[in-house]
């Protein structure tokens, strides 16, 4: 049998995409989330709204709007232009900027109940020992909150690996830059080339599978409290 | 008394707008209804060949009706050329496209084409870029559209400073042409000839050979015209 040629290319990409994704999306939902978490504010119900609404929303809503937003005379792809020469749409970059939208929720809302379980009396307790608001955030809720994170980080991860329907209306389908693994997986279903398909479509099922497992399991062990 | 049929048909994106046009004439002719289902020539293609329920296939070029002959899925001698299709290089600026040489100078920005696996116009793109000894350096700024419709949007949004698209979705009335365009002379890639096929699934389907006759009598022929398709000589 001879072994169909699978790019690694859309593969990296993929895995790329995913992790600037996430990196970007804990700096970003780490204080959303804890905003949500603490506030009595009556903004609040709007900001949990809007958060939730990639999980609702079709791809082709947000995809759309990204491309009108993207693009050399969008709101964002025009400044952009006009700084790198260049719009968002139809790059990694813009990729990015989709992805950190699309998976938005799956980062936010894991955090969002780790630190409403966590409460406020670690953060008080350390604070009245001496420890600044930040320092106290870092050494005493975060540590806390690691299941949280770690459902967070993989969520966020497999989601974006996942996506499809938005990168096919902004990314152009461009090798190397924009052609991630879902892309490459409709490609080759649409010219019947069936055997590549496969394979990376099971190794996206194997490796999602596995990842949400490993959530699970070490969801279950991890110990909450702190030692 | 006969009642009023059905007739699925799976069109190519580029004639979707003229089929579109024959349809509600078709429908005021002999009172069938025809459902459209656009998408590319090789998307339409696999599911056709994987059981969809089409009872024709407007495709746009001659190579996946004739497969489907082969394979069994499309009536052998249904066969025909119902359109030939041709190719222009549009740019949303009325300045950026003075004739094949803006091409090569093409500063910034993306040049959008068809995916050339799935798409013929996409095909035909590529094939003249490469007529053109242009391929390799274009290469690096080209994005495909998922169709041929994808891909006038692509332009359209200004988000690709120019594209390769079907004459026809130049023509079409509904779009109101702004731009410039330069339109490749058809020595440069293989013709675009578009052809369509009766399917097992419609093989019982009376309106639907039907419809395949009414496709080449005088009334279509005249909105396809109007949509800046040529004819084979016949």
């Amino acid at each position: 049998m001879d072994l169909p040629l699978i790019d690694a290319e859309p593969i990296w990409l993929s895995l790329q995409l995913a992790g600037v994704t996430v990196a970007i999306l804990l700096v970003f939902a780490t204080p959303v989330a804890w905003w949500l978490a603490n506030t009595r504010s009556r903004i609040r119900v709007v900001v949990e709204a809007v958060v939730a609404l990639p999980l609702v929303l079709p791809p082709t809503v947000l995809g759309f709007y990204l491309l009108i937003l993207l693009g050399p005379n969008g709101w964002v792809g025009g400044p952009v232009q006009a700084m790198t020469g260049s719009p968002l749409s139809f790059s990694f970059a813009g990729l990015v900027f989709a992805s950190t939208l699309y998976s938005l929720p799956f980062v936010v809302q894991p955090l969002h109940s780790a630190f409403e379980s966590v409460g406020k009396i670690p953060l008080e307790t350390a604070q009245s020992l001496g420890a600044s608001r930040l320092d106290a955030f870092f050494s005493v809720i975060s540590p806390l909150a690691r299941r949280g994170y770690l459902t967070a980080i993989v969520l966020g991860f497999a989601h974006t690996l996942g996506e499809f329907g938005v990168v096919l209306m902004v990314g152009g389908n461009i090798p190397g830059k924009t052609k991630v693994i879902s892309i490459e997986i409709y490609d080759r279903v649409e010219v019947l080339e069936y055997a590549q398909a496969h394979i990376l479509s099971a190794g996206l099922l194997l490796f999602s599978f596995l990842v949400l497992m490993m959530v699970y399991t070490v969801n279950r062990r991890l110990p909450v409290q702190v030692t | 008394m006969a009642w009023a049929e059905e007739v699925h048909v799976a069109v190519a994106s580029n004639f979707l707008n003229p089929l579109k046009e024959i349809a509600e004439r078709y429908q005021q002719d002999t009172g069938n209804t025809l459902i459209l289902i656009s998408g590319s020539t090789g998307k339409l293609y696999a599911q056709a060949r994987h059981g969809a329920p089409f009872d024709v296939l407007l495709a746009a070029d001659a190579k996946r009706p004739a497969l489907l002959e082969q394979e069994g899925v499309g009536i052998a001698g249904t066969r025909f050329t119902y359109a030939e299709g041709s190719l222009v290089l549009w740019s949303l600026d009325p300045e950026k496209i003075k004739g094949v040489e803006s091409l090569s100078k093409i500063a910034r920005g993306k040049l959008a084409i068809a995916n050339p696996k799935t798409a013929p116009y996409g095909k035909a793109a590529k094939e003249t870029l490469h007529q053109l000894g242009l391929w390799k350096r274009l290469h690096p700024i080209l994005v495909r559209g998922e169709n041929i419709a994808q891909t006038l949007q692509f332009i359209a949004t200004g988000n690709a400073a120019m594209g390769f698209i079907s004459k026809s979705q130049m023509q079409d009335p509904r779009f109101k042409f702004k731009g410039s365009y330069w339109a490749v002379p058809s020595h440069l890639h293989e013709p675009v000839f578009q052809q369509a096929i009766l399917l097992q699934h419609g093989a019982s389907n009376s309106s639907a050979k039907q419809f395949l006759n009414y496709l080449q009598g005088a009334t279509a022929k005249k909105i396809i015209q109007t949509y800046g398709y040529g004819f084979l000589e016949e």
